[in-house]
């Protein structure tokens, strides 16, 4: 019975619990953003998948240079060393996005979907120069050790019937979310700069008496999201492969994230973005082997046990936003109704 | 420059450049491009409405197309009766536990106070609702799929003539508008946006994935057409003779073999030719009733109450107009257009390939035709559907020829060089953010502006 109970345990943190929160934490940095730039620009941002795949091709390209000079990091991904160059390149992408396309339409105050309409052909922009820098196709870059936890070791060192493997990139994941997070979350409390972003989000004209700059606010509001965006893409990329048009499909469950966990609200984007993620992967898991080890023999299903097949992860979070906005669209923490 | 003079000039600019592509290339080809031009003329007439006279953002216009595609294949295809023998008794039944268990559910929600018990037997009705229906659906699709899976593997369709998925396909898009228009409408225009992007993704993920509706990413080809087929046009006596009196000319100075000869090739030049021109002549007439029926809309005072709620829809609504149910109006008239214009796009291609169906090419293009022409003005989103196909096709020429020009200078064998022309297909994307852009900043209301009232902006 109890190593039953194990292997089940092992099974789910294998299958579900590993995967789904490196995802989780790609969601969270991504749905950061967008709910940065919701919260102070008050649009929704549809150039942001692109902006992490234009991230994640920068640093693709610099970990490539880095490669070819032989610079490593031994069993780290030399993507680690690369990440700057990205995140730099990104935020440039982002300002100059936003000095030549939006700052027009924020000064003659258009209606919000105005700026949406011009995010959209930012959008295809950043896509085409994404595709024709680096191609459409498939780009691996990974390298140093591949598991931190390997599956056939883990088997002989307990004696269990399955396996934990944990993958370098997706501890990494987790590891560089948490760091970002939490230094986010210090600026946007401690610093001077950070609470006024946090005023400006909450109410613009008492921010703007109390002589707060909006342009400095826009900027930075700019940079940060850039910035997460690359470190979300080129995670992201690092995890599965780097392939320029997934990123387009990660914004339905990254809006689905922020509006979750309530719009201008970062606590609320981060648990968004871990309910979308465990949401998607215990749907599409076939749960089979697991109920195999807990069920008594007659009581065992035939089928896969799963609910929804992965094609349709995109169903979850569309399921969880029309909710959402059905039953509480100010989200988990009293976002902005917008 | 009055609107009647700018028309004009626009009219002149696209039919010049159709032309010229006749003379230049060949008139195969600009047929060709012509008729993809009306569909996405039509399609971008269907955004405009939704845009132009409501103000609603639908990015999911892939999604209405491809329903429309999906019509073709279920009207036009010739039924399977081996797979209906197979599984279509498990489907009946997956469907009637669906419907039981939803209606048990309605049942739950209705009569019984809300309580955290009525919350868990929800939750119960649901799951059992679908993995009962799941125990008769799987095994049925699994029969279904099995049945000659390299020629079939799936339900087939009515075996009715191809022009009637048209309005099919209107029916199927204006049926999911009506679903999502239930549940997204009277949200904030931003959400409604990303609604209809999630609802877009997930029908094309039924599509490529229901191998037993629609075969799935292995595809429905050689559907029928509404037109003749070339190889029977070139042994119609008829047509052949009117092909020898077209070019009599031509035909005169040769005899015996040289003449058959050069006969066989004329009739086969125009066969082609005929047939393009047959679609083209069906999607005219579409995008003359939609576009007649348009106007007279926006026009009436149906259209000005449009305009009224979308000017301002807290005014509107104080003057006792339901905002909500008019944006769901719309709604489903615009989608049915994109589900009419969808099921002409498959009918031309003959062919249904769910993984055809990209975001960038379905849905975005067409947005940049509605920016460019105009919101609210139907002429503009015609003209617009017009030029921006036009340089979307001519883009990639266009780039490649400019990377050949710009890296003639590097030696042949160089990597960027090569890079460089192996990317220029990329440019297409680039070239129509720019124009978005710049069209949305500097003309605002689009190349042709509308007479009666600036829209949107």
């Amino acid at each position: 019975m109890l190593p039953d109970l194990a292997n089940a345990a092992i099974l789910l943190g294998n299958y579900v619990i590993v995967p789904g929160l490196a995802y989780a934490a790609q969601l969270a940095l991504g749905a950061l953003g967008i709910t940065l730039v919701f919260g102070i620009l008050r649009f929704a941002n549809l150039a942001h998948g692109d902006l992490m795949a234009f991230g994640a091709m920068a640093t693709i390209l610099a970990t490539w240079q880095l490669q070819a000079w032989g610079v490593g990091l031994g069993p780290l991904p030399t993507a680690l060393l690369a990440l700057p160059f990205g995140m730099a390149a990104a935020i440039a992408a982002a300002l100059a996005a936003d000095r030549l396309v939006f700052r027009f339409y924020r000064r003659k105050r258009s209606a919000p979907i105005v700026l949406v309409m011009a995010s959209l052909g930012v959008m295809f922009m950043l896509n085409g120069a994404v595709r024709f820098i680096i191609g459409p196709d498939d780009r691996q870059f990974t390298d140093g050790a591949r598991f931190l936890v390997k599956a056939r070791e883990f088997k002989q060192a307990t004696g269990l019937a399955e396996g934990l493997s944990i993958k370098t990139t997706q501890c990494l994941t987790v590891v560089v979310a948490v760091v970002v997070v939490i230094l986010l979350f210090r600026f946007l409390q401690r610093t001077r700069t950070g609470k006024s972003m946090r005023a400006y989000s909450d109410n613009e004209d008492l921010a703007l008496l109390s002589g707060i700059n909006p342009e400095r606010v826009v900027l930075i509001a700019w940079a940060i999201a850039a910035a997460l965006a690359a470190i979300a893409g080129a995670l992201y990329g690092l995890d599965k492969s780097f392939k320029p048009f997934t990123y387009f499909q990660l914004l339905l469950p990254m809006f689905a994230a922020a509006i979750l966990g309530g719009i201008g609200q970062p606590l609320g984007a981060i648990v968004g973005a871990v309910i979308v993620a465990f949401s998607e992967v215990t749907v599409t898991y076939a749960w089979k082997k697991f109920l195999f080890y807990l069920l008594p023999e007659a009581w065992r299903p035939d089928g896969l046990a799963q609910l929804l097949s992965t094609d349709y992860k995109f169903a979850v979070s569309f399921v969880i936003l029309v909710l959402v906005l059905l039953l509480r669209p100010s989200g988990i923490f009293r976002g902005r109704v917008l | 420059m009055t609107p009647a003079v700018r028309n004009a000039i626009a009219l002149a600019i696209v039919g010049a450049a159709l032309a010229a592509m006749g003379f230049g290339q060949s008139w195969s080809l600009a047929l060709a491009v012509a008729n993809l031009c009306l569909i996405s003329a039509l399609m971008s007439l269907a955004v405009n409405i939704q845009w132009g006279y409501a103000g609603l953002f639908n990015i999911g216009i892939m999604g209405f197309a491809a329903l429309g595609g999906l019509a073709g294949v279920l009207v036009s295809r010739p039924p399977v009766p081996a797979a209906w023998a197979a599984g279509g008794g498990g489907l009946f039944i997956a469907l009637l536990i669906l419907i039981a268990a939803g209606g048990f559910a309605l049942a739950l929600v209705r009569y019984m106070p809300r309580s955290r018990t009525r919350t868990a037997a929800l939750a119960v009705v649901a799951l059992a609702g679908l993995f009962g229906a799941r125990a008769f659906f799987d095994p049925a699709v699994d029969a279904i799929e099995a049945v000659e899976p390299a020629k079939t593997g799936y339900l087939g369709g009515l075996g009715l003539p191809i022009i009637l998925s048209w309005f099919v396909g209107g029916l199927f898009a204006a049926a999911a508008a009506f679903v999502i228009g239930r549940i997204a409408l009277g949200l904030r225009s931003d959400y409604f946006a990303i609604a209809t992007l999630g609802i877009s993704e997930i029908v094309i993920a039924v599509l490529k994935n229901e191998d037993w509706l629609t075969r799935g990413v292995k595809n429905v080809t050689g559907l029928d057409r509404p037109v003749p087929y070339e190889v029977d046009l070139q042994q119609d006596p008829f047509f052949v003779d009117m092909v020898a009196e077209l070019h009599s000319r031509s035909l005169e100075a040769l005899t015996g073999e040289a003449h058959g000869e050069a006969l066989r090739e004329f009739a086969v030049q125009s066969s082609s030719l005929f047939v393009k021109l047959c679609y083209a002549g069906l999607f005219l007439a579409v995008l003359a009733v939609v576009f007649w029926l348009s106007e007279r809309a926006l026009h009436s005072p149906w259209g000005r109450m449009m305009r009224a709620i979308r000017d301002n829809e807290t005014a509107a609504g104080a003057m006792g107009k339901d905002v909500t149910r008019r944006h769901r109006q719309v709604f489903i008239l615009g989608s049915a257009v994109v589900g009419i214009a969808g099921a002409m796009l498959t009918t031309l291609d003959g062919q249904f390939t769910p993984a055809g169906y990209q975001p960038l090419r379905f849905t975005f293009l067409i947005w940049v035709m509605v920016v460019v022409g105009g919101s609210g003005n139907n002429l503009g989103a015609v003209l617009g559907g017009f030029l921006v196909w036009f340089v979307w096709i001519e883009a990639e020429p266009a780039g490649l020829w400019l990377m050949q020009a710009l890296t003639a200078g590097l030696p042949a064998d160089s990597a960027l060089r090569e890079h460089l022309l192996d990317s220029a297909a990329h440019v297409r994307p680039l070239v129509m953010g720019l124009i978005l852009l710049l069209v949305m900043r500097f003309r605002p209301h689009g190349l042709i502006p509308a007479r009666s009232g600036p829209a949107g902006g």
